[in-house]
């Protein structure tokens, strides 16, 4: 739970300065983005207590049962890690673009067109040995996904359109050809009433980490998390991206080419959406209807700006975030609190974080000699 | 005439009649971005303001009794939410398009959450002013069946569009958003401006919800708004920023998001949802013909963030 990162940044507060005085001011700044959002979050859930309390219910029991959801058990874990699997792939859709300045919310629709690419891939391939049509899938949905957001991309580098619109535009849209190819020439006769494709087939579906009822989606998560931190600052590439991302007219100036490296960045941002269409899909639903629109494109937002934009911070924000929306069952169970809860809790997180960008190297014990 | 025998004149009689029902939100939301944006600033969190305000509409209809009540209370709430937005974005270093993102996430949780015993129970609706007496054709009726708040609607574009001209506040808005440096010199509060423009901009947005909730179509649940409030933002910048040409562009919007159910209704139901995603794809198409990364726009306020 969130007391983990706020204990976690604490102690990096307190234990350090005993070992070294001036490590609080030379490790100011990354203490800063563990502490500021950390409290952010504390805060986030503290008015989030009141506002139960509002509806009579103990805030003391939701922590509780919070906690309990999300990681008090073996079994929350485990549904904790598969929900935060398409968070922080659906998060890299917000994170990478937002190295060159770039605020794409569309990550739902690249999720969407990424799970369609994928079950198109798998039906039009049966037959073939299940390997074969997994790594199918995975292109499929990578380029599915890519082309989507990169079609933002392309519409903000040659007609000036704001990608941020334009990427919620097109949520839209994913959701009106999703829903039209699955009532429409991709339904299963069989699926009367929820429309469905047909199955991709129980032998082509991805399966779960040996030992755990974790799918492998997480692992995908963490390799594209990997991936993109090594891509953004440890090659060229990426600095070439920040480059661009601090001072559009620099980039131009020193010769960097501009237009590619939005089309490329938006490319892979959505083909990591992309990419958690195909894990629903090929891990979790086996085929490809309405249910895929859950969500996860819209929390991925919160979990790349409460991560600051950091490829591998995502990780355990989509984790935290993931065992939040774990816990929405057990709080509904328990406590009679609705399902919208979670959606309130994480819109708290969001307003509390980004009111908390106003306090960056504000902090006095941490500045000092700079 | 008898019921039906219009044949497919349903269509563009459907079209017509919804570019006067649909169109209704979208117009509260894009003259209240209108305002707002004009201010500086971008409020993309309309769209969480007008499920809020169509819940809060509803609830307190249900409770009062009285629909005038209930979009009051729609436009209080809206007002609410864009103090919000504005008291955030005083803050020092705090970006506006993320902000709008995190009230939009936080508009529709809490409305969903607060809105939850509301799905059942049925409010007094808001009342319509029947301007198709003359027909005998039903469907032209039900076409004409006006709402008050469209009236109001109307009628407020051009009393903006004058006020933005003419108007001490008008230019007090219009100089917060052109140039920060010169209303400070003149010796205004520009965040001053900026919250009473976005408060002015969420009542407004609220009060668009409360049509969905209390006329049309009528009822709270969840699926009530999909996309409206961002289209309206969006439609915003491809009016200009005008008032005027943002009537006109909520008038095209609501026939093209009514022209799915019309073309259902005479038994083209092939590609439902692609005509039922038209607003969205009208608003993207006009982006892309008007927009260019040459120049900004023409009349873009010069402090708003979104046009850069």
């Amino acid at each position: 739970m969130t007391t983990e990162t706020a204990d976690s940044a604490a102690a990096v507060g307190t234990v350090a300065p005993a070992a070294d005085p001036g490590f609080l001011q030379r490790h100011g700044s990354t203490i800063e983005y563990v502490l500021i959002p950390g409290a952010a979050v504390v805060g986030a859930l503290a008015v989030f207590g009141v506002f139960v309390m509002l509806f009579g219910k103990n805030p003391l029991d939701l922590y509780f049962y919070m906690y309990q959801g999300a990681f008090g058990t073996w079994f929350s874990w485990q549904n904790t890690l598969t929900r935060a699997a398409p968070l922080i792939l659906t998060a890299l859709c917000t994170a990478l673009p937002a190295q060159l300045g770039m605020v794409i919310i569309g990550g739902e629709g690249a999720l969407l067109m990424g799970a369609l690419s994928a079950t198109s891939a798998a039906l039009a391939l049966q037959g073939l040995p299940p390997l074969v049509i997994q790594i199918a899938m995975v292109c499929a949905g990578v380029i599915g996904g890519g082309l989507w957001i990169m079609l933002s991309g392309a519409l903000r580098q040659y007609r000036g359109v704001n990608e941020t619109i334009s990427s919620l535009l097109l949520v839209y849209i994913a959701l009106a050809i999703l829903n039209h190819l699955v009532e429409g020439a991709m339904r299963d006769p069989a699926s009367l009433n929820k429309p469905s494709t047909r199955e991709i087939g129980a032998a082509n579906m991805i399966g779960t980490i040996p030992g755990t009822d974790v799918h492998w989606g997480l692992v995908f998560g963490l390799i594209a998390a990997i991936a993109a931190y090594i891509l953004i600052y440890h090659t060229v590439f990426g600095f070439a991206a920040r480059v661009a991302g601090g001072n559009i007219r620099a980039a131009k100036i020193v010769g960097l080419g501009v237009t590619k490296l939005i089309l490329t960045i938006c490319f892979l941002a959505g083909g990591a959406a992309g990419l958690a269409g195909m894990v629903e899909v090929a891990a979790v639903q086996g085929r490809t209807n309405a249910n895929l629109a859950a969500g996860y494109g819209f929390t991925g937002i919160l979990v790349a700006f409460l991560a600051r934009q950091n490829p591998l911070a995502i990780i355990p924000v989509a984790i935290l975030l993931g065992g939040i929306s774990a816990s929405g069952g057990l709080l509904q169970r328990r406590l009679g609190l609705p399902d919208a809860s979670v959606l309130v809790l994480q819109g708290i997180i969001f307003v509390f974080v980004l009111a908390s960008d106003a306090l960056y190297g504000r902090i006095g014990f941490l500045k000092g000699k700079s | 005439m008898a019921d039906g025998s219009i044949g497919l004149w349903t269509v563009p009689l459907a079209v017509l009649g919804g570019a006067i029902r649909v169109s209704t939100p979208f117009l509260f939301v894009s003259l209240g971005e209108c305002i707002t944006e004009r201010s500086g600033r971008i409020n993309l969190g309309l769209e969480g303001t007008l499920v809020m305000g169509a819940m809060s509409a509803y609830g307190i209809s249900y409770l009062s009794g009285s629909p005038w009540l209930g979009v009051l209370a729609a436009g209080i709430t809206g007002a609410l939410l864009g103090a919000l937005h504005a008291g955030i974005c005083s803050l020092p270093r705090v970006n506006d398009v993320a902000v709008g993102i995190a009230l939009m996430l936080f508009g529709t949780g809490l409305a969903f959450y607060l809105g939850k015993p509301l799905i059942e129970p049925t409010a007094p609706r808001l009342p319509a002013i029947d301007f198709g007496w003359w027909s005998d054709i039903p469907q032209v009726r039900a076409a004409l069946r006006v709402n008050v708040l469209f009236l109001i609607g109307v009628a407020l574009a051009p009393v903006l569009y004058w006020a933005f001209r003419t108007t001490r506040w008008g230019l007090l808005i219009r100089t917060a958003g052109e140039s920060s440096d010169a209303a400070r010199a003149m010796g205004h509060s520009v965040l001053l401006i900026r919250l009473r423009a976005t408060m002015v901009g969420g009542f407004l947005a609220g009060i668009g919800g409360s049509f969905l909730s209390l006329f049309y179509p009528g009822s709270w649940n969840e699926g009530l708004s999909s996309g409206q409030g961002i289209t309206a933002v969006a439609l915003v910048i491809f009016a200009r920023w005008d008032p005027l040409l943002c009537l006109w562009a909520s008038l095209a919007f609501g026939g093209a998001a009514a022209l799915g159910p019309a073309l259902q209704s005479v038994g083209v139901t092939s590609g439902y949802h692609l005509f039922n995603a038209a607003p969205y794809i009208l608003t993207l198409a006009i982006m892309i013909i008007t927009c260019s990364p040459k120049r900004t726009l023409t009349g873009a306020p010069a402090e708003l963030s979104i046009t850069r």
